[in-house]
């Protein structure tokens, strides 16, 4: 387009052809489904299916981003600035909904219930101060990045640029984003490893090709496009099977209104099975198993000697008896599975008896509200979903690869209606999850429960032999009854989703389409995490600090080559299945918060916030925020029974964000009020549109 | 208002009128866009914190089968929210369009 500003018939033109593309593509979808599910019906293996299913999103995703190549500056960075609301709400969306959303949350709510929806009301709440105290502020700045903005606003240093507060909010933004997108990396690896049987680090590559011939191509533009036609197969993956078990169940194919009729069933189910005296047999069964191991615990060391002793004699008995290969071998597996040291012991046998001890509980009410024995309990309980709500919604409201979508709108205006059909697109999956978890829950408890052993339904073993070593599901007969109870049964969250087709019967093209969507689902945040990094290095660093007599085309060049080195660091570390780094994803949203909120947001309404206040807010919270984490997180080298309040260290940014805002407001009065051109960008930000 | 101009003329001297207008126009689009935003996040803040705080005393009320702190918790929060930024973005235009309209008058 010429760099004129196009006219309302011009922008209305554009919207028309853009919906016209969609439909067409939606359509192809459609046709494709059909195709396929004929296809399966004919007898094609699954495997094919699997295969068919990444080479036709992977290689969609690969031409939109040649379509959309380009270099130059302003369509890289922010697609030119002329990205109707609408599509920019649902890129938006694919940007936001990630794999942990996609793949875990409905999960985690079946696991979780009540507790659960923190993550629904936290992630969509986060909007509500997106849209009313960021977003338009930025596209009225109208720069590329979000420490673009932080340095304008607060200057300092040399000549003013705000050097010291750039670099900082780049640091904040590399840390934040780059957590995130090995987690999502490792998502794709999953999947793809899954469903089309490659190795985990081929998946890994393979996802990444398609990552990288989009955003390296055509950086913001074609990421954008590419990230509208994956919330499509987003929304239609997850659609589907939750419609089809809403229709099995309540008769009725909208699952957010269905499930309201299955909620009251669940509940009358969960009671009967609480006092079940088969179901109390088996927690019986793993209460005595934790009490074994408490008791280990507390005869340590000489426990571990013992048990070393009797694992070796059992061994030298089953030899000495000439028994079976199998025994043999069993024996030799539990030898050498036995802890090395004692201290290894005291480690593992503690998290057998917890693990044991959970199992011993009766199920929790779905839909209760903090359950808990004493009032004191179910209050901590509350405070802590609080917490976790509280810091979802400052870390939202801070992820640079979400506020940088701000930048893409004609207008302003266009912004604010933005972040209205991000929220939108985000709910019609959102709304859905706790329906899916609902039924999901419902079928397993009535279905399964109770049934014989002889007669599982098949997706329970297929998706047990999926990963031998850690199973994801498991039901192994405890009192040896032969029927299944509750108690019996061990879920691991992430498979709800995926396993969802198979649960309600759905042939398997519905369960490569989920697949599909959760890869869909990954790709389209890392694409928005990748860009938000290397923006970040070649825009804020290189030509900001580094370089700024530098071409465009040289620009754009560095921008890209960086892209490609951060992708590739970032795959790297996803191969190496960091358990570190995705147990921290949680904890980024607090981190976001507490580093960057308050002075996103101080920026723009209180102009007396100056170069200082805003590095010692960013300072202070981050500090707050980290030293909560490492004081308490056991895996961090804390202890759990520090934490202050009883809140949990995933919610540190409950004490980080205040702490940042107060410091910022106490640093700022204690120094001299911004420089004059700092009060005039507040004004220009804040002045009325059209002027 | 429009009464302005008849008074511009004579301001050669002293402060420019026109300008001392514009600026108070800003402010007052501020002001209100400000209490816009209190207001949208006071119900906001309102719409969590009640739903939380509150729950296990929702609980024991019903609406078509949800008890109310469920529905509340997993749809209707986030509806208000969607609501809230709808009406933001419907009330700003609003204001900006005026506000806007009336700076340029006053030019």
């Amino acid at each position: 387009m010429n760099k004129t500003a196009p006219t309302r018939a011009d922008t209305r033109r554009y919207f028309r052809r853009l919906s016209r593309y969609y439909l067409w593509f939606t359509a192809c979808l459609g046709l494709f489904l059909v195709a396929l599910s004929i296809l399966e019906k004919e007898g094609m293996p699954r495997q094919w299916i699997g295969h068919l299913y990444m080479f036709a999103t992977i290689s969609l995703y690969a031409t939109i981003g040649v379509v959309a190549r380009t270099s130059n500056v302003s369509e890289y960075y922010v697609a030119g600035r002329r990205v109707p609301a609408l599509f920019n709400g649902m890129a938006t969306a694919a940007d936001w909904i990630s794999a942990a959303s996609f793949i875990s949350l409905a999960g985690t709510l079946y696991l979780h219930g009540f507790d659960a929806l923190a993550y629904v009301m936290g992630w969509t709440g986060g909007y509500c101060l997106v849209a009313l105290l960021i977003a338009p502020y930025l596209r009225r700045f109208a720069q590329y990045t979000i420490p673009d903005f932080l340095a304008a606003r607060y200057g300092g240093g040399t000549g003013n640029r705000g050097t010291t507060v750039r670099a900082m909010a780049v640091a904040a933004t590399i840390v934040v984003s780059f957590t995130y997108v090995v987690a999502q990396i490792y998502a794709v690896g999953l999947i793809a490893s899954r469903f089309t049987g490659v190795d985990f680090s081929v998946g890994i590559f393979l996802g990444l090709a398609s990552i990288l011939v989009c955003s390296f191509l055509g950086g913001m533009r074609a990421i954008t496009w590419t990230q509208v036609a994956q919330y499509i197969i987003i929304l239609v993956a997850f659609l589907i099977p939750t419609m089809w078990l809403s229709v099995k169940f309540a008769g009725n194919p909208v699952p957010q209104v269905s499930y309201g009729s299955v909620l009251p069933k669940l509940a009358q189910r969960e009671a009967q099975l609480a006092v079940d005296p088969r179901e109390i047999e088996v927690r019986a069964t793993f209460r005595a198993r934790a009490d074994d191991y408490a008791k280990r615990l507390a005869g340590l060391p000489h426990s571990w000697e013992a048990g070393k002793v009797e694992a070796q004699r059992s061994l030298d008995l089953a030899r000495g008896r000439n028994a079976s290969l199998g025994e043999i071998r069993n024996a030799e597996r539990a030898l050498l599975a036995y802890p090395r040291t004692a201290d290894e012991a005291a480690r593992t046998w503690a998290a057998e008896r917890d693990a044991n001890l959970a199992r011993a509980q009766p199920p929790e009410p779905h839909a209760e509200p903090f359950p808990g024995k004493t009032r004191a309990e179910s209050d901590i309980r509350r405070n802590n979903f609080l917490a976790l709500v509280f810091c979802l919604m400052f870390g939202t409201a801070a992820l640079p690869h979400i506020l940088m979508r701000a930048y893409t709108t004609p207008s302003v205006h266009e912004t604010r209606v933005s972040v209205f059909w991000t929220l939108f697109f985000i709910l019609l999956i959102y709304l859905t999850m706790p329906a899916l978890a609902v039924l999901a829950k419902y079928d397993i408890y009535t279905a399964v429960v109770g049934t014989d052993f002889s007669s599982l339904p098949t997706w329970v073993s297929y998706w047990a032999n999926v990963d031998k070593a850690n199973p994801l599901v498991s039901i192994v007969d405890i009192n040896g009854d032969g029927i299944v109870q509750l108690a019996e049964i061990a879920i691991d969250g992430d498979i709800l989703t995926l396993a969802t087709p198979e649960i309600g019967g759905l042939p398997y093209v519905v369960s490569g389409l989920v697949a599909a969507g959760g890869l869909a689902a990954a790709l389209s945040t890392a694409d928005g995490l990748l860009l938000a990094i290397s923006n970040a290095l070649s825009h804020d660093i290189y030509f900001k600090i580094v370089d700024p007599g530098a071409s465009t085309q040289k620009r754009v060049t560095i921008s890209k080559l960086l892209l490609l080195a951060v992708a590739f660091i970032a795959a790297y570390v996803a191969s190496q299945k960091p358990a570190d780094i995705l147990s921290l994803v949680g904890a980024a949203f607090s981190l976001a918060g507490s580093t960057l909120f308050p002075a996103l947001v101080a920026g723009v309404f209180w102009k007396r916030a100056n170069h200082q206040g805003a590095i010692a807010g960013m300072i202070g919270g981050l500090l707050v925020c980290l030293f909560y984490m490492l004081h308490t997180n056991p895996m961090l080298g804390g202890d759990a029974g520090a934490a202050w309040f009883h809140i949990a260290p995933i919610s540190a940014g409950v004490f980080g964000v205040p702490a940042g805002l107060a410091t910022l407001v106490a640093v700022s009065l204690l120094t001299k009020p911004p420089s004059r051109a700092s009060t005039g960008l507040v004004e220009h930000i804040r002045a009325p549109e059209g002027l | 208002m429009p009464t302005e101009p008849a008074t511009a003329p004579l301001s050669s001297s002293g402060p420019d009128p026109r300008r001392a207008r514009a600026v108070d126009l800003r402010a007052q689009h501020w002001a209100r866009a400000r209490r816009l935003v209190a207001l949208l996040l006071g119900l906001w803040l309102a719409t969590w914190f009640g739903t939380v705080f509150f729950a296990r005393d929702l609980a024991h009320l019903s609406v078509f089968g949800w008890p109310l702190s469920f529905y509340l918790a997993a749809q209707g929060s986030s509806l208000i929210y969607l609501a809230i930024i709808g009406a933001y973005a419907w009330r700003m235009r609003v204001l900006d369009r005026r506000y806007a309209r009336l700076l340029e008058d006053a030019a």
